[in-house]
């Protein structure tokens, strides 16, 4: 464990409560919030102290909690509004640096954007990312994302019938703003040099700009496949 | 001006049909097709012939936004009634659309007051009423002179 930190929990739905439990195991302060009289009563049985009854939109609710010292506010709830809303007021009136929102409709993922409120939380899109991995045929792989960086490190599977299959890392004519980092095959994985040659079944590891995602698509694709996109 | 309503309650559909009688173009958006009704209260013909417009939809679905012409919009009301949205899709209708008016009906004063500080335009009713009561009741006791045991009133203690 780093530091103790002093972390505010909006919403004792389950991810709420699993939360504010396991961030007290590990030692932090933790104030759970929760509008609902009845689920605050049961929760308010196993954490006592830890959690406050009050709709969190609400400012003096959030500032009783001790909102000015906190260090950190997440925002768990099952409405998207509130979870935006909370950690807006949070960072922008209260000045607090760490927030984290729960998207419960990733349609609304935008909107968080919009209003300047990250790191966001999607369960859909979490199990969406992890039915890319079981399912390699989905095609690239997205092992990191930094947005604010302009950079991804993806994992592609080279199809049978990849154009790239055959050809020597060194005359490999990737897209602009992309770099081949390693190769793994058969079970192990290496970093290649000029002379190592592609083959069918390899999975590679590349990072790029997200901007021309497609366009290395494209290029380690099947023959004769236009730029596709799923 | 072609001004748009989220919310076709008893404020949105009171503001619509008045705007709509001062001759602008007045689309409405509610997430409740039976909102429309609310509409047409005290019309002598259809909300549409009058030349209104009407989009069900929720205030978050963009599709729905677009719809009711957002885009073009050059005054923005969110009065649903839900504080929580009406602040949310003014901020969209403001940063997303670049509507130039935007105005949101908020309820609870503390937020009204601190997002007015932030550059969103709140309309807050609570605040009104707080601010007539408390005016009416000095009023009225100002009028009446001193009260009856003389406790808590500033001039019989001086």
């Amino acid at each position: 464990m780093g530091e103790r930190m002093y972390v505010i929990v909006v919403g004792a739905g389950k991810v709420g409560w699993n939360l504010a439990r396991e961030l007290l195991d590990k030692g932090h302060e933790v104030t759970l919030l929760e509008n609902n009289r009845e689920r605050f009563t049961t929760v308010e049985q196993e954490l006592e102290h830890n959690v406050q009854y009050g709709d969190a939109s609400e400012l003096w609710v959030l500032e009783r909690a001790g909102i000015s010292r906190a260090d950190m506010v997440i925002a768990v709830t099952g409405d998207d509004e509130d979870n935006v809303l909370i950690c807006q007021v949070a960072k922008e009136k209260y000045l607090c640096e760490r927030t984290i929102a729960r998207v419960n409709n990733p349609r609304n993922k935008q909107w968080f954007e919009l209003l300047g409120v990250k790191p966001v939380v999607s369960a859909t899109d979490l199990i969406l990312r992890l039915i890319e991995h079981e399912v390699p045929e989905y095609g690239l792989v997205h092992l990191l994302d930094l947005p604010e960086q302009h950079l991804e490190i993806i994992e592609m599977l080279l199809p049978d019938d990849s154009k790239a299959a055959g050809v020597r890392v060194g005359d490999l004519q990737m897209p602009d703003g992309s770099l081949l980092i390693s190769i793994l095959r058969e079970g192990s994985g290496f970093v290649p040099g000029p002379d190592t040659v592609l083959e069918a079944g390899d999975e590679i590891l590349a990072v790029l700009d997200p901007t021309v995602e497609e366009d290395l698509t494209a290029y380690f694709g099947p023959d004769g496949a236009s730029a596709s996109s799923t | 001006m072609f001004i748009l309503i989220v919310g076709v309650g008893r404020v949105g559909s009171s503001v619509a049909r008045s705007l709509l009688q001062e001759g602008h173009t007045v689309s409405c958006l509610d997430e409740d097709a039976e909102s429309h009704a609310r509409l047409e209260i005290g019309l002598e013909k259809s909300w549409e012939d009058l030349g209104g417009r009407y989009t069900v939809g929720t205030a978050l679905e963009i599709e729905a936004l677009e719809e009711a012409g957002i885009a073009s919009a050059d005054a923005f009301v969110a009065a649903t009634d839900g504080d929580n949205t009406n602040l949310v899709v003014a901020q969209i209708a403001k940063r997303r659309f670049n509507v130039p008016t935007v105005i949101a009906r908020i309820l609870d004063p503390y937020r009204a007051e601190w997002y007015e500080s932030q550059g969103v335009h709140t309309i807050c009713p609570t605040r009104v009423a707080i601010d007539m009561l408390t005016s009416e009741v000095l009023q009225a006791a100002g009028g009446n002179g001193a009260s009856r045991s003389g406790a808590g009133d500033p001039q019989a203690q001086e």
